[in-house]
């Protein structure tokens, strides 16, 4: 009797435990959501005051003053501008170049193998520290880029220190990091993708470059696009590379959202501005974010009924 | 995707080929050599692949001391470095303890809300890291976690964590979950099967998760910048500073950023096959 009474309570225990285990085991995660929604949900509190360190009394509510002002602002404007050009310019010659490359490495040689692991170490280079070593190479003192570029005739050349090419440096040192994330997640597509629509196109005679546009290139769309997205997506919000080569300099040429923000907080220490930028660049990423899960988790459900 | 390539083409292939190596490779190329040189050689116009090459360098970096020729400097760059360990071992370790059995549960054990936390996780992992980062550094003044590794540890789960959970819940999904119910059946406790079947089954899944983390974590830069004075930086804030400190030491600035980017790349190159799995967001399995 008593043997009955314990099983069942017994079982019963196992069944809350059963039923709270999920809960126990993802509360760690839980705890990060809330890690990050908690100062999320500040943020947005800061972006609707007026708020700025050096003058604690005369912080106050002034709700939407902050992003009303956003457009008389030219400051704002420049920084928008800047942050598309950069996402764009990047986004755009990477996804050329990452294509070219990985069309060049798609068959399975020693040395194509070979190459497509040395490509892995800019990437795996820290972003900051790869702005230093181009900072490095780009020395109006020393720098060999410099000394490359009076053998064809230009002198002086300025790179980040100059508005006129600060912006091409940087884009420059996003490129060198970058693209060999889109040429492995392109490579990838390229083998997976089927040989057949290949040999039928042979077989029939239809030129290569035809085959490319016709064949290869629809195919490879889905991979496209998610490298695209997901790389505007971290392009946009650029802050290492930028902050290490120039801090946004020279002047305001390279204020992009995170850099202006930065340097509104710690410098200006106007908190009610910098939460207020942040918050659109938020909807910026977040939109594109939306796109970008939507598009991969696709990808990805493909990707597992082939295998 | 078998073809007949014509001379012309084999050739252009190659030179392509050569200039892409070319472009990616020399910039590390350049600061290893420069990092093998002294100041007088760097400086040298025209710049020569030819010198005496010198550890002199990187022998003041580990001693700490730096010889100009005005004056000797205190540096403390190993200090930066052994935070670059620590910071992202422990994160990483951290992240891996409470994110794997979390991945189990998001990929298994389906249950209320668990894909609201998952996308949660997921659409914050692309905002912008100063939007949590600025309001965070005057909570952690209230909380005295400010410039401590504890909350420096903690900042680093929001990288670390999303991209374990991610990466070994489709792991997770990829197997099928027959064998663990066959094991279950045989009267084995969930966490037995947890830990015999689950585990051993995604390894492959968790390391790369771990490694592309511990990567992660380690080029972090903004996360330190906004968080951590002098003393609790990591390489990649403390190269920067670095930088002003040493003023016109090139060699060594050079030196200090080989040692900074020497573990990424040696782990990269060591455990390449998972790291491209993992890189390619699950989205192909190669």
């Amino acid at each position: 009797m008593s043997d009955s009474v314990n099983s069942n309570t017994k079982r019963k225990r196992r069944l809350i435990s059963r039923r709270a285990l999920p809960y126990v085991l993802s509360l760690p995660a839980l705890l990060v959501c809330a890690g990050i929604l908690v100062p999320f949900v500040t943020a947005i509190y800061y972006s609707l005051q007026r708020y700025r360190m050096s003058q604690p009394w005369a912080r106050e509510m002034n709700w939407g003053e902050n992003y009303v002002k956003f457009f008389s602002d030219s400051d704002f404007w420049n920084t928008l501008s800047v942050s598309l050009q950069y996402a764009f310019l990047t986004v755009g010659f990477e996804l050329l170049l990452g294509l070219g490359v990985a069309l060049l490495l798609v068959r399975r040689t020693r040395v194509n193998n070979i190459i497509s692991i040395l490509l892995l170490m800019p990437l795996m280079t820290a972003p900051a520290l790869a702005a230093l070593m181009w900072k490095l190479m780009t020395n109006p003192g020393f720098g060999i880029l410099n000394y490359f570029l009076t053998l064809v005739g230009i002198e002086d050349f300025k790179w980040g220190a100059s508005p006129s090419s600060a912006l091409f440096t940087v884009v420059l040192v996003d490129i060198w990091v970058y693209t060999p994330f889109i040429m492995i997640l392109l490579l990838a597509g390229l083998r997976s993708l089927p040989t057949q629509p290949f040999e039928a196109a042979a077989l029939d005679g239809v030129p290569r470059w035809q085959q490319f546009y016709r064949i290869t290139l629809p195919m490879l769309m889905p991979y496209l696009l998610t490298a695209a997205l997901f790389r505007l997506l971290e392009s946009i919000q650029q802050f290492d590379i930028i902050y290490a080569m120039t801090q946004g300099g020279p002047g305001d040429t390279l204020t992009v959202f995170q850099v202006e923000a930065y340097l509104n907080f710690f410098q200006s220490t106007n908190v009610g501005r910098s939460a207020a930028l942040l918050m659109v660049l938020w909807a910026i990423t977040f939109f594109i974010s939306n796109i970008f899960i939507k598009n991969w988790l696709r990808l990805r459900e493909r990707a597992r009924g082939e295998t | 995707m078998q073809h007949h390539q014509s001379k012309l083409e084999t050739v252009l292939r190659a030179l392509a080929l050569t200039l892409v190596v070319l472009f990616f490779m020399f910039p590390i190329f350049w600061i290893l050599l420069m990092s093998l040189q002294t100041n007088e050689t760097i400086l040298r116009v025209p710049p020569s692949v030819v010198f005496e090459p010198t550890l002199a360098n990187y022998k003041g970096i580990i001693t700490g001391r730096l010889e100009t020729s005005a004056a000797s400097l205190e540096i403390n760059f190993l200090g930066n470095l052994w935070n670059s360990i620590f910071l992202s071992v422990t994160s990483v370790t951290l992240a891996l303890v409470l994110g794997v059995p979390a991945a189990y549960a998001f990929a298994r054990l389906k249950f209320k809300g668990s894909e609201d936390i998952a996308f949660t996780l997921l659409s914050f992992r692309f905002a912008p890291p100063l939007l949590v980062l600025l309001p965070l550094t005057l909570y952690f003044q209230q909380m005295g976690l400010a410039d401590t590794y504890i909350g420096l540890i903690w900042v680093y789960q929001l990288i670390c964590l999303p991209l374990i959970l991610w990466i070994v819940r489709g792991y997770f999904e990829d197997i099928s979950p027959d064998i663990e119910n066959a094991y279950r059946i045989a009267g084995h406790s969930w966490f037995a099967t947890f830990r015999k079947i689950a585990l051993p089954l995604a390894g492959p899944g968790i390391a790369a998760a771990g490694l592309l983390a511990f990567i992660f974590a380690w080029n972090n830069f903004i996360f330190a910048l906004v968080l951590a004075s002098a003393d609790k930086q990591p390489v990649t804030v403390g190269a920067l500073a670095f930088i002003t400190a040493s003023g016109i030491q090139y060699g060594q600035i050079a030196a200090a950023v080989i040692m900074s980017i020497t573990p990424t790349l040696a782990l990269a190159l060591y455990a390449q096959k998972y790291l491209v799995e993992g890189l390619s967001l699950g989205a192909v399995k190669g």
